[in-house]
């Protein structure tokens, strides 16, 4: 998808995580507008991803609130900044142009920035992509990680992997339609509703889900086109073939740190070397926060994120506005732009 | 001080120092060697996967449902798969050889 669309702002923030969203307000508290881009289709990176209902104790002066509840609040607390999101794209491409940085995303949108906050965490989410043989030829016409359009299962042969409610679902779902449908799972126990894991149960008593347990997928078979059948073994290597026109492959989502490693700012096994107290990375003008930022006896936490937002939006000044000298001010003093005061 | 003996993807044999009450995670990490651990042991996601020598396995600690299901997630399971984030180090465990797993 192209939206062929060219911005120009004054920072970059790449990953709208906690620490994302925060670097923009501190970005906007010194009057530096924001554009984010995140790989996921919401806000909030790990805290929407992988854990929204776990509770966090550990932000000052909230004792206790859930992950949903915390991203919640940062998008409160950004709004008055207006700052301009990129969702569900992924940045390719970091490039220098004359004064200022050129970021290129997957959709094609080119973003001019004075300068970049890079808070990608553990990097861009994405499927969890079951690490088969080939399957990157399958993807997207026999090898699915989502369910975009249910009709074209109707009457195919399906193998649907995993053990949430993902899986357990879909299984339920297509049944009907499927000509076939083999549920494979490493264990007896699905980690899933249990009025859906009843269900699942009713079906498989009809004959008309086959469950293939305990097994994990070992390989794809079929033309480089067209899968023919999916390959399953168990812990102890017993191997069997399914015929099957398609897999569904429910594994949640993991992070991959992609193109970051090609930026040029000395990525090491998913960590940005930074000058702490500036988040500076080698390249001028690009700052990392967050947890791919890294230094001696750094500590991983949201609030260690949020601190150095602080750092690299003071620092970021320098190259917004290179002729101006930065008044330090409290928000005490000037409250905050744009927002109407209760 | 407790040692682990790790094994990479490659192949490489190593021997880290681990404090007691560090994870295994933990002290991969420290190490720099490759293992993504993106949730930082918050128990939220499989990337500290670590497969445990079968003689090992069964001294420690079973694993949580929770950590069950985080394993459902991770990719070339076997029977003695463990999320090195929830082996906690102590000197019973000293010597305990453990393989990492392809970080992507």
């Amino acid at each position: 998808m192209t939206e062929d669309e060219d911005f120009t702002t004054d920072v970059a923030v790449i990953g709208a995580g906690p620490v994302g969203l925060f670097a923009v307000f501190e970005c906007g508290m010194l009057k530096m507008r924001c554009h984010l881009i995140d790989a996921l289709p919401a806000i909030g990176g790990q805290c929407t991803a992988l854990y929204p209902e776990k509770p966090i104790y550990d932000i000052p002066a909230a004792p206790e609130l859930s992950a949903a509840e915390l991203v919640d609040r940062l998008h409160r607390q950004i709004a008055p900044f207006a700052p301009q999101f990129h969702l569900d794209q992924q940045v390719v491409a970091l490039q220098r142009a004359g004064d200022t940085w050129e970021l290129v995303t997957s959709r094609g949108i080119r973003i001019r920035a004075r300068a970049v906050i890079v808070a990608a965490g553990a990097g861009a989410f994405g499927p969890n992509r079951p690490p088969l043989a080939d399957i990157e030829d399958y993807e997207g016409r026999c090898v699915h990680y989502l369910v975009t359009e249910r009709a074209r299962f109707r009457g195919q042969r399906l193998v649907i992997a995993g053990g949430g409610d993902s899986a357990v679902d879909w299984a339920i779902a297509l049944a009907d339609e499927a000509a076939e449908v083999h549920l494979v799972h490493r264990r007896e126990r699905f980690r899933a509703a249990p009025e859906s894991v009843d269900r699942l149960h009713q079906l498989v008593a009809e004959g008309r889900i086959q469950l293939v347990i305990p097994y994990q997928l070992a390989g794809l078979e079929g033309d480089g086109t067209r899968l023919s059948g999916v390959l399953v073994k168990t812990l102890d290597g017993d191997q069997r073939r399914i015929p099957a026109d398609h897999l569904l492959a429910f594994f949640g989502l993991a992070t991959r740190l992609g193109p970051i490693n090609d930026w040029g700012l000395g990525a090491r096994n998913g960590v940005v070397p930074v000058e702490p107290a500036t988040c500076a990375t080698s390249a001028p003008g690009v700052f990392a926060v967050g947890d791919i930022a890294g230094y001696p006896h750094k500590l991983k936490l949201i609030l260690t994120g949020f601190a150095e937002a602080a750092h690299a939006a003071h620092a970021a000044f320098a190259f917004v506005y290179p002729d101006r000298a930065l008044h330090f001010e409290y928000s005490t003093s000037t409250g905050v732009p744009g927002r109407e005061s209760a | 001080m407790p040692i682990i003996h790790v094994t990479t993807v490659e192949g490489e044999a190593l021997e880290l120092q681990a404090d007691s009450g560090r994870s295994v995670m933990e002290v991969v990490k420290a190490n720099d060697l490759p293992m993504l651990a993106a949730c930082g042991g918050a128990l939220a996601c499989a990337t500290c996967h670590v497969i445990v020598d079968p003689d090992w396995y069964d001294r420690l600690q079973p694993p949580s449902e929770d950590e069950e299901d985080l394993l459902d997630t991770a990719h070339g399971l076997t029977s003695t798969s463990r999320l090195g984030c929830q082996i906690l180090m102590r000197e019973e465990l000293d010597g305990i050889r453990v393989c990492l797993t392809p970080m992507d």
